[in-house]
C-alpha cells in the first residue's frame, strides 16, 4: 500500500516494545461481538492509482462542463476566470498540508494571509471587521441571523423575498429548532425588489432585515431606504452578497448602512466545484466583536517585538466556552479564504472593477438577444449580471431541453420554489466575463428553437 | 530603512557581536525570510490580470446603487504576487515538511492523486444547478461514496450535505429532535461526557437543546453507571465520542446505546476518531443512531490551514427517514436521482429541511472517494492498523519520562495521552510544546482533553516511518527531561521560528483584526 510506510519488519519491532502480538490484539477493548476479523466483505480491494485514476476519470467525463458548452447558470454560484497561478499557490503543501493555525509561531503564512482576508473582506463590503471565513453563504446567513437575535435580545427575522431559496430553507431548519421566527415571502416577479414590502413588515419585535443585494432575481435593492427603516425600528440590516464581483460596480453593502454583511465568497477563486467547498464572509460593525462567529485573526507583537498574527477573541468559541459559545463552528473554509484572497490579490480594485463591467456588459447583450426572441420578455429594470425572464411555457421543461442541445441556459424558478406555480415559467440566467458572443448567439438561438 | 516593509517592524541593524545572532539589513535570515502585508505592498491600480478596455461600456443598466469609484483593494502583478504567497507560505509548518502529531486532527499524509482527481472538470466545473441528466458522474461520486460510507460504519443511510465535523454533529442532533417531534415525545436534554470536543456541546446548544455533562471514570472512560443513572424522559440523546479523546475505546458503547434505546433516546457518536477502528469496527453493530465522519481526518482529504472539511453522518434506520435534503438515490435504470425540494414530498417527506445551499462538499467526495478507492477495503484495515499500532509505540517509548495517566488501562487507540506531572516547578506543557518546534515539530494537542492536567495528545497516523517515529521520540525524550530537570531556556522557547511567543494577551484586549494605515 503506498500510503502507508511500515514494513512487516518495521510492525514486528514495534510490536515487542509495546509487549503485543499482534496488531488485532491491540484492539482487544472493542468488545468480541463487534470486532471484525477480517477485511469487511463484499467491498473491493485497494487499487492502484492508474485504476482510481481510470475510474474516476470515467465519472468526470459523465458531465457536462461549464466550460464545454454555451453556459448561462448563476443563481447563487458563478462562473469566473481564475487565474492560473491561484490554483498553484493553494496547492503549496505549506497551505494545503496545514491545519488551523493554533501554534501562531510556526503558521505566520496562514496568519498573515488571514489578516489580509479579513481586511480585504472588510473593504469589499464596507464593513469595520471580517472574521476568518464560514463555511458558505447560506450558513453564513443563518449565523448573521442568530447573532442579529443575540444583539438585539429579539426573535423575528424579516427575511426579503429576493433571498436565495436555499438559504431561506437552512435558515428555516435552524429557526424550528431555536425557535426564532421567520416571517418569510416569496419573490414577485416585479422589475423592481421589494423594498417597500420588506419594510412595511417591520415591527417592534424584529431583530433584523435580511435582504439579498443583489436579490436572487438579479435587481438591486436600495440598502440604504431599507437600512434606515430597520434602524430607526432598533433592528438590524443584514444584506447578503451571494456574487461579490458585484461590488466591483455596486456600492458596498456597509457604506449603505448595512449593520452586518455576510456572503458567499465562491465566485473569487474558488470555481463552482458542483456546490461545494465553497466559502462564507462575515463582516459587521466593530461594536459587535464579540458576537461574532467563527475564527478570528489579529495583529500582535512576538517577544522580540516584532510584528505577528495570532488566533484571537477565543473566548467566544466552542472549544473555549463550550455550550455558551457564539456559535459550534471550528473547520471553516481556510484554503477557500486563501483562493478568494488570492485571486482579488492578482485583480486589486481596478481589476475587479474591470471584471464587473465586463460581466454587466455580456450579461446585457445577453438580455438583449433573449427579449428579441418571440414570447420572452426580462423582468429587472437594473441589474449586474444575472436577470430574470419569463417564457411562454415551464422553465423546467425548457431548461432540459437547451441542455438536450448542449447549452446550459439558466436556472429555472420551478427548481428552485417548485411550489410557486407563479414563477414556473420564469429563468435566470447569468453572465460573466467568460460569456462570449457566440455563447450569446448559441443560446439565443437554442431557445427560439426550444419555444417554436 | 526598509522599503518594502514600512508600517511594518523594522529591524534594527544592530552590531554584529562574535557569538550573537548576525544582524541583517533586511530583517530576512538566508532562507527564513520576512514579508510585508499586502496593503504595503499593492495599490488599487495595479493588476495581474488582464483584461479588455471597458472605458466606452454602457453601465446605465446597473442602475442608482452603482458606485463611482474603484473598490479600495490593493493589487499585485503576476510575479509580485506568486512571491508574496510563495514567501508566507514558507512561515507555515505543514504535514509535507514533517511530523504532525496534533492529537484528535489526524494530520495524515494528503495523497496528490485526490488533489488531480478533485480538478478533473467533471467534478470542478459544473454547476450545482445543472440539470441532473448533465451531471450524471457528479452525483455518481456522491452515491458511490455515500455506499462506502454506509458499509465501513455498518448503518442504514447517510447525509451527505453537512460541510464539517461540528456541521454533521448539527445534522445528527436535528435528525434526533425531528423523530422526537414525530413521535410526539419531546425532549431537551442532551448528555455530553466531560472529555467531549468542545463543539459537542456548542451544536447540542446551537439545536436548541439544553447540556448536561457526564463524568469520567479514573480509566479515562465515560461513567456507564452515572450515565445510565440519568436516563429518564427528559433525555433526548447522548452524544459519545469513540475512540474517545482519550484515546480509548469505550467498551461499554453497546451496554450504553441499549440503555438510552430503552429509554427513548437515542445515541449520537462523535466520529472524529473514526480512523482508528475504520475496517475494523462497525458503528452500527454497537448501536449507534448517527455518527459523522470527517472527510479530513479518516479519509484524508487536506486541512488546508482550516479547511474546508466535510462531515457526512451516517444514520440508523430509526433516524434516517429525518435525514436532510437533498440525497441521491440510483433507480432501477442505473441512474442516479437528485432528491431536492422539488421532489422530496414524495420521495423523503418527514426530511427536516436543508442544512445549506446545493448538495454538500463535492471537492471533498471526490478526494475521499480516490483515498477509499485507493485503500480499499483491505487497506483501510490496515490504516486504522498502523495507526494504532504507531501511536502505541509512542505510548510505550515515553512512558517512562512522561506521566500517562491512563497508561495501566490497556492498549491505547490511535493516539497516546500524557500529563504535565513529573515537570519541575513552574515547567509547563506549552514550554515542552514550544520547545518541540525548535525541534521542527508541530506541538501536539495541548491541554486537551480537559479531564488530565496538562494534558498533551499525541497522535502520529498511519502514515509515519518507523525512523521517523523514533526520531520523534528522541526528541520528546530529550524535551521531557529539559523539563523534569528545569531547563530555563526551554521556557522561553521557541528560538528557532519565524516568530518568538506571541502576546495573545496584547491581540484579545486590543483587538486589531483589519488592517489600517499608520
Amino acid at each position: 500500500m503506498r500510503y502507508l510506510p511500515l514494513t512487516d519488519a518495521d510492525r514486528s519491532a514495534m510490536l515487542a516494545v509495546i509487549g503485543a502480538g499482534s496488531i488485532d490484539e491491540l484492539f482487544a477493548d472493542v468488545p468480541a461481538e463487534a470486532r471484525l476479523a477480517a477485511p469487511i466483505a463484499g467491498l473491493p480491494g485497494h487499487a492502484s492509482e492508474m485504476a482510481v485514476e481510470r475510474h474516476m476519470a470515467r465519472l468526470s467525463a459523465n458531465n457536462t462542463t461549464a466550460g464545454a458548452v454555451p453556459f448561462f447558470l448563476g443563481a447563487g454560484a458563478y462562473r469566473h476566470h481564475v487565474p492560473a497561478s491561484v490554483d498553484h499557490l493553494i496547492q503549496r503543501g505549506e497551505f494545503l498540508t496545514a491545519y488551523t493555525p493554533y501554534q501562531p509561531e510556526i503558521a505566520q503564512g496562514t496568519l498573515q494571509v488571514l489578516f489580509e482576508f479579513q481586511t480585504q473582506v472588510a473593504r469589499l463590503f464596507g464593513t469595520e471587521i471580517a472574521n476568518a471565513s464560514l463555511y458558505d453563504g447560506s450558513t453564513a446567513c443563518w449565523e448573521a441571523i442568530a447573532m442579529a437575535g443575540r444583539i438585539t435580545r429579539r426573535g423575528k427575522a424579516v427575511l426579503s423575498g429576493g433571498l436565495h431559496p436555499h438559504y431561506v430553507e437552512t435558515a428555516r431548519t435552524m429557526a424550528r429548532f431555536t425557535g426564532d421566527r421567520l416571517d418569510t415571502a416569496a419573490p414577485e416577479l416585479s422589475a423592481t425588489p421589494d423594498d417597500e414590502a420588506v419594510i412595511a413588515r417591520i415591527d417592534g419585535e424584529t431583530s433584523c432585515v435580511v435582504v439579498q443585494y443583489p436579490d436572487i432575481l438579479g435587481r438591486i435593492p436600495d440598502l440604504a431606504k431599507i437600512a434606515s427603516a430597520a434602524q430607526a425600528a432598533g433592528a438590524l440590516l443584514i444584506a447578503v452578497v451571494t456574487e461579490p464581483v458585484a461590488l466591483g460596480v455596486l456600492q458596498s453593502p456597509g457604506s449603505l448602512g448595512a449593520d452586518i454583511v455576510v456572503g458567499e465568497g465562491q465566485s473569487l477563486g474558488v470555481g463552482l466545484q458542483f456546490g461545494g467547498p465553497y466559502l462564507g464572509l462575515f463582516g459587521c460593525r466593530e461594536k459587535y466583536v464579540r458576537q461574532l462567529p467563527g475564527r478570528l485573526c489579529g495583529e500582535t507583537v512576538d517577544a522580540d517585538g516584532k510584528r505577528g498574527f495570532v488566533l484571537t477573541l477565543s473566548t467566544r468559541e466552542q472549544h473555549i466556552r463550550r455550550e455558551k459559545a457564539t456559535s459550534n463552528i471550528c473547520t471553516n473554509s481556510g484554503l477557500c479564504a486563501l483562493a478568494f484572497s488570492i485571486h482579488l490579490t492578482l485583480l486589486g480594485g481596478k481589476g475587479l472593477a474591470a471584471m464587473a463591467k465586463l460581466s454587466h456588459a455580456a450579461a446585457r447583450s445577453t438580455a438583449a438577444a433573449l427579449a428579441a426572441i418571440p414570447g420572452v420578455a426580462v423582468v429587472n429594470s437594473h441589474y449586474f449580471n444575472e436577470f430574470t425572464v419569463t417564457l411562454p411555457r415551464d422553465a423546467r421543461q425548457v431548461v432540459r431541453a437547451l441542455a438536450d442541445r448542449q447549452v446550459l441556459g439558466g436556472v429555472s424558478l420551478g427548481r428552485l420554489y417548485p411550489r410557486e406555480e407563479g414563477l414556473a415559467k420564469a429563468m435566470v440566467v447569468a453572465a460573466t466575463e467568460c460569456t462570449t458572443d457566440e455563447d450569446i448567439a448559441a443560446l439565443a438561438a437554442a431557445l427560439k428553437e426550444v419555444l417554436a | 530603512m526598509n522599503v518594502i516593509n514600512p508600517a511594518g517592524w523594522r529591524p534594527a541593524m544592530g552590531e554584529n557581536v562574535p557569538g550573537t545572532p548576525v544582524q541583517t539589513f533586511t530583517g530576512n535570515r538566508a532562507l527564513q525570510l520576512e514579508e510585508a502585508l499586502l496593503f504595503e505592498l499593492g495599490s488599487a491600480d495595479r493588476s495581474g490580470v488582464d483584461f479588455p478596455a471597458t472605458d466606452t461600456l454602457d453601465l446605465a443598466g446597473l442602475g442608482p446603487m452603482a458606485r463611482s469609484d474603484i473598490p479600495d483593494l490593493p493589487g499585485l502583478s503576476e510575479p509580485e504576487t506568486v512571491r508574496h504567497y510563495t514567501r508566507l507560505s514558507r512561515q507555515n509548518y505543514a504535514i509535507d515538511l514533517g511530523l504532525f502529531p496534533l492529537g484528535s486532527c489526524t494530520m495524515k499524509h494528503n495523497p496528490r492523486l485526490d488533489e488531480k482527481v478533485a480538478r478533473m472538470p467533471g467534478f470542478a466545473d459544473v454547476h450545482p444547478l445543472q440539470p441532473v441528466q448533465t451531471v450524471q458522474g457528479a452525483l455518481g461520486v456522491i452515491n458511490e461514496l455515500a455506499q462506502w460510507l454506509i458499509e465501513l460504519t455498518g448503518m442504514h443511510g447517510v447525509a451527505m450535505s453537512p460541510k464539517a465535523g461540528a456541521h454533521g454533529e448539527l445534522c445528527g442532533l436535528l435528525c434526533i429532535r425531528a423523530a422526537l417531534e414525530a413521535k410526539g415525545d419531546p425532549r431537551d436534554v442532551i448528555l455530553v461526557p466531560e472529555s467531549a470536543h468542545g463543539t459537542n456541546p456548542a451544536t447540542a446548544a446551537f439545536a436548541g437543546f439544553k447540556v448536561e455533562n457526564i463524568p469520567a471514570t479514573d480509566e479515562g472512560r465515560v461513567d456507564t453507571a452515572a450515565l445510565i443513572a440519568r436516563l429518564g424522559p427528559d433525555v433526548a440523546g447522548v452524544m459519545i465520542t469513540n475512540p474517545n479523546t482519550c484515546g480509548l475505546f469505550e467498551r461499554d458503547l453497546k451496554v450504553i446505546a441499549d440503555a438510552v434505546h430503552a429509554a427513548g433516546g437515542y445515541v449520537y457518536c462523535d466520529g472524529a476518531n473514526f480512523n482508528a477502528i475504520v475496517g475494523r469496527v462497525r458503528p452500527g453493530d454497537l448501536g449507534v443512531d448517527a455518527m459523522h465522519i470527517n472527510l479530513h481526518k479518516t479519509f484524508s482529504t487536506p486541512h488546508g490551514g482550516g479547511g474546508p472539511g466535510s462531515g457526512p453522518v451516517v444514520l440508523s434506520e430509526a433516524l434516517a427517514p429525518f435525514g436532510p435534503l437533498p440525497f441521491t438515490a440510483r433507480q432501477a435504470d442505473g441512474s442516479i436521482r437528485l432528491i431536492e425540494e422539488e421532489q422530496a414530498h414524495e420521495d423523503h417527506p418527514q426530511a427536516f429541511g436543508r442544512m445549506c445551499a446545493f448538495h454538500g462538499q463535492m471537492g471533498m467526495f471526490t478526494r475521499a472517494l480516490a483515498y477509499i478507492l485507493s485503500h480499499g477495503a483491505d487497506g483501510l484495515r490496515q490504516v486504522s492498523g498502523d495507526a494504532v499500532l504507531n501511536a502505541n509505540y509512542v505510548l510505550r517509548s515515553l512512558d517512562d519520562v512522561l506521566d500517562a495517566p491512563f497508561g495501566n488501562a490497556g492498549h491505547c487507540m490511535h493516539e497516546a495521552l500524557f500529563s504535565d506531572d513529573g515537570f519541575a516547578e513552574g515547567f509547563s506543557t506549552l514550554d515542552l510544546a514550544k520547545g518541540l518546534i525548535d525541534e521542527g515539530y508541530h506541538p501536539m494537542t495541548v491541554y486537551f482533553p480537559l479531564v488530565v492536567h496538562g494534558a498533551m495528545l499525541v497522535e502520529p497516523t498511519e502514515t509515519e516511518s518507523k525512523a521517523g517515529i523514533d526520531q520523534f521520540i528522541g526528541a520528546m525524550r530529550s524535551l521531557a527531561q529539559r523539563a523534569r530537570a528545569g531547563d530555563e531556556l526551554l521556557k522561553s522557547a521557541p528560538h528557532l521560528a519565524p516568530r518568538r511567543r506571541l502576546d495573545e494577551t496584547l491581540a484579545a484586549r486590543r483587538p486589531r483584526l483589519v488592517y489600517r494605515e499608520g
